[in-house]
């Protein structure tokens, strides 16, 4: 699980080639420095800047921008140097905002390149201060770690670099100053959220930096620095500066520096929340009484998300410590009972019998105290989940609870979904479940396994692949259903139309963008038109020029279901998923596969990254799901409808009705 | 960390010394801190202000029946049963405020029925001996309330790089807890085994 680190706080690394994510309200300049034993630069080719980006080992971005990816490979980082120092600063040109504390409190991330994160930090608490130290990587008994520092300047880098002991700090911070200016020439800064008002001028220039976006091989390398040179009066600096645009906020007066407006300019009620409710305290000796959002958060949301991975860790803990307590008996009777048996005196007489007996009665006794234990938790637990889950949101509420059956098209995302219920052997004698809950949006796709490799080996192949469907078109309708009205646009694949039955519901409802995609033509043609938004919108993400998306750019995220992989998949088109699963969900892209894992065997490994990106899911109970804490394998069970419920049909038709109104 | 804590009833240990936890109006202890401080020796002479880092780790072992059975350290925080905590890792120690620098909890009434014992231990992670420690000391504080229970304070400092400091083990139905005071030599707590065993 990723770490989320305060100041002065470190956590190991298990990678070395990383990237770091970086993430502004308004354009920074990133760079890292290197530092020896001592905390020493030791020159100023130990310092990764925008006008001298590479170093091995560290690849820093040539401009400044809201959102940075830096490229570190420890492994390549020189033995003299012992620490990597992740620097942000402010672009120091005219407009630009002079101290950290006018903008939004930079996020940073160390990601492996999986984009999987793992740790992260929010530099709070800046103020005058206008260059940072954000975090550093350092080396620790051979191994790595990643420290959060939040070390701040307000002499900006220049007395960043010289703190850090490199002699002509200045001057480079002179430089770095110029190649900044330089940079910024070419970016263009994202559009305001949903609103596209922007102007058409605006529009042009976008148009304009986008084409060089897309060719990023092109771009004028920023060459060495020059030491002395004054910025060039012919160098760019005269373009239409694209930053107006980069004022996201609408509730903020243009012009107006100071401390910046954190208000999330969709959210109304600046009102600190409501106090959580919380558990009366218990009678003495007796536990409390749980009480539904009996969690920290800022919205009922977020408190009965925690309350409920609260559950979920209590229930991994008090089962860890139970099965703990049954090994060490267990453990400790064979002992004994060896040693019984080797005694020579054990032979004469009932000693050995005596001796057996007590190993036993002293097993029996402990394993009944931590049963005992173990009861007493799974009875909170159970009586906590009876309050928690009548209360839940449909996005974490099971098909049978009643609040589906009034389900109103919502206004903003939930935080999370839930994908079904988990559960130990140990809890599933007082029927206690949890939530499977993932945040929204997703990180990954997912992948419903309808192949016989799970644990119900009784059911017959065509009927798991019948409930494998079905599991999907709850899951998409699920999805659907918890985004607000046009967010969340779903599209599928069904090449030999088998699956015309289970989708019914969805078509009917006329929710699928598209009918679903037969044949290899069809099949080609809905990979095709998902790869080229997964390519724009990736373009213009990493140069920065969002503003440059096809106006009629469907915004949603968009999820694709594909029935009966790989049948009706030429080569052309598994390159293309392959591509989706890889690249799509940063970019809001999700795959959702039906598929037997034996059906594509014929390919080979050459699909096994495939499938390990996908999150697994099974249509029938199966321990395959691993917690965070422990390791326990749990017992998944999909959230199916009950059976002869029309709960399903009648979501989807708020959803299509949500829709038509929005259209108007 | 800024805290007020009484120094009020809380027991000066010494080595060896043990105590029954208890409350003082005689109720049972439910969760308990063994907070650890340090401060690095000041250097003499020329420079004498220049001090140097030194990380000293926290680590505590369950037992059960002297079988090791799950150890909380910087890399593992929690035990797997989440009885005990640790708070996180603290490389360069306070400035001897008498606060805490790194601080494992206990929870005692979650502590599973089979561990018996908890035996707490400090290692110096960067290579120094206690020679260059000053005012170390492990205390455990009553975490409902905040109040000291127990305090040991690290003798002047000697050519070692690792305490065994003190042992919380299950008396009747309550805890006490042990004073250890035993010098070792290791830089985790794998190094300490051979050292921790006499004193269980």
């Amino acid at each position: 699980m990723a770490a989320e680190l305060v100041r002065g706080q470190n956590h190991p690394l298990t990678q070395t080639r990383l990237e770091i994510r970086v993430s502004a309200g308004a354009p920074v300049v990133a760079g890292a420095t290197l530092s020896d034993d001592e905390g020493r630069v030791l020159g100023r080719d130990w310092v990764a800047h925008p006008g001298a980006p590479a170093l091995p080992g560290l690849e820093v971005p040539r401009q400044a921008a809201a959102d940075h990816r830096l490229a570190v490979d420890l492994d390549a980082v020189p033995e003299a140097a012992h620490r990597v120092s992740v620097l942000l600063a402010l672009p120091t040109g005219p407009g630009d905002p002079d101290r950290f504390g006018a903008v939004v409190a930079p996020f940073v991330a160390v990601t492996g390149l999986d984009g999987s994160e793992v740790a992260s930090y929010t530099i709070t608490d800046l103020d005058a201060e206008s260059a940072v130290v954000a975090l550093e990587l350092y080396r620790r008994q051979g191994a790595w770690k990643v420290r959060a520092v939040g070390q701040g300047y307000a002499g900006g880098l220049g007395a960043l670099l010289s703190d850090q002991g490199l002699p002509d700090a200045r001057a480079l911070a002179g430089e770095i100053g110029e190649a900044v200016a330089r940079g910024l020439a070419r970016t263009v800064a994202p559009p305001p959220p949903r609103t596209a008002a922007s102007g058409s001028s605006a529009m042009a220039d976008a148009t304009g930096a986008a084409s060089h976006a897309s060719s990023p091989g092109t771009h004028p390398p920023a060459g060495p620095p020059r030491s002395t040179q004054p910025p060039s009066p012919a160098e760019p600096q005269s373009s239409p500066d694209p930053r107006p645009a980069h004022e996201p906020q609408p509730a903020r007066p243009s012009g107006q520096t100071g401390p910046v407006n954190y208000t999330h300019p969709g959210r109304q009620a600046p009102a600190p929340p409501a106090p959580a409710p919380t558990a009366p305290p218990g009678e003495p000796g007796q536990p409390a009484v749980p009480v539904a959002g009996d969690a920290t958060g800022w919205s009922m949301d977020e408190r009965l998300y925690n309350q409920v991975w609260g559950m979920f860790e209590d229930l991994a803990r008090c089962v860890a410590a139970y099965r703990s307590a049954v090994d060490f008996a267990d453990s400790r009777m064979e002992q004994e009972l060896d040693k019984a048996l080797s005694d020579p005196r054990s032979r004469i007489g009932g000693q050995g019998d005596a001796a057996r007996e007590a190993a036993r009665a002293k097993h029996g006794h402990l394993v009944d105290r931590a049963r005992e234990v173990l009861d007493r938790d799974l009875a909170q637990l159970a009586a906590e989940s009876a309050v928690v889950e009548p209360a839940l949101p449909p996005a974490y509420a099971g098909w049978d609870n009643p609040v589906w059956h009034a389900y109103r098209s919502p206004m903003e995302i939930p935080m999370a979904l839930r994908l079904g219920d988990l559960q130990l052997p140990e809890s599933r004698s007082v029927g206690l479940r949890i939530p499977m809950l993932v945040r929204l949006p997703l990180e990954r796709g997912m992948w419903i396994d309808s192949g016989r490799s799970g644990a119900d080996a009784l059911t017959e192949s065509d009927e798991l692949r019948r409930r494998a469907l079905r599991s999907a078109v709850e899951l998409a309708a699920r999805l659907l259903a918890v985004y607000p009205a046009g967010e969340f646009a779903v599209h599928v694949i069904d090449p030999a139309g088998s699956a015309a039955g289970a989708l019914a519901p969805l078509v009917r409802a006329g929710v699928l963008v598209a009918p679903p995609a037969a044949g290899v033509s069809g099949v080609s043609e809905a990979l095709a038109r998902l790869t080229q938004r997964v390519d724009l919108v990736q373009m213009a993400v990493r140069g920065g020029a969002a503003d440059a998306l096809p106006p009629d750019l469907d915004t949603a995220e968009q999820l694709l279901i594909v029935n009966d992989f790989p049948h009706g998949f030429d080569d052309r088109a598994v390159t293309r998923l392959r591509y989706l699963a890889d690249e799509g969900p940063a970019v809001g892209v999700h795959l959702l596969m039906v598929a037997d894992r034996e059906d594509a065997a014929e390919y080979g490994p050459v699909l096994d990254p495939l499938w390990r990106a996908l999150l697994r899911l099974t249509p029938v109970p199966d321990d395959h799901l691993a917690d965070p804490w422990v390791g326990h394998a749990w017992t998944y069970e999909p959230p199916n409808v009950p059976p002869g419920s029309r709960v399903l049909e009648q979501v989807l038709e708020e959803v299509a009705r949500a829709r038509r109104e929005q259209d108007i | 960390m800024t805290a007020n804590f009484s120094k009020g009833p809380g027991v000066n240990l010494s080595k060896g010394q043990a105590i029954s936890l208890q409350k003082q109006d005689g109720g049972t202890l439910t969760a308990v801190r063994m907070g650890l401080g340090w401060q690095a020796a000041p250097r003499r002479g020329l420079f004498g202000s220049r001090t140097r880092e030194i990380d000293l780790d926290a680590s505590a072992v369950l037992f059960a029946d002297k079988q090791p059975v799950d150890v909380v350290f910087f890399r593992h925080l929690v035990s797997d049963d989440g009885s005990v905590r640790h708070t996180g890792d603290n490389l360069v120690g306070g400035a001897g405020q008498g606060g805490d620098d790194e601080a494992i909890l206990v929870d005692l009434q979650r502590v599973p029925v089979h561990i018996d014992q908890i035996v707490f231990t400090v290692n110096s992670f960067t290579g120094q001996t206690f020679q260059e420690v000053q005012n170390a000391f492990c205390r455990l504080v009553d975490e409902t309330n905040g109040q000291e229970l127990a305090r040991y304070t690290l003798d002047g400092g000697g050519q070692y790089t690792a305490q065994i400091m003190a042992k919380v083990h299950r008396a009747g139905a309550g805890w006490q807890m042990t004073a250890l005071g035993s010098p070792a030599n290791g830089r985790t707590f794998q190094d300490l085994m051979p050292a921790i065993l006499p004193g269980l």
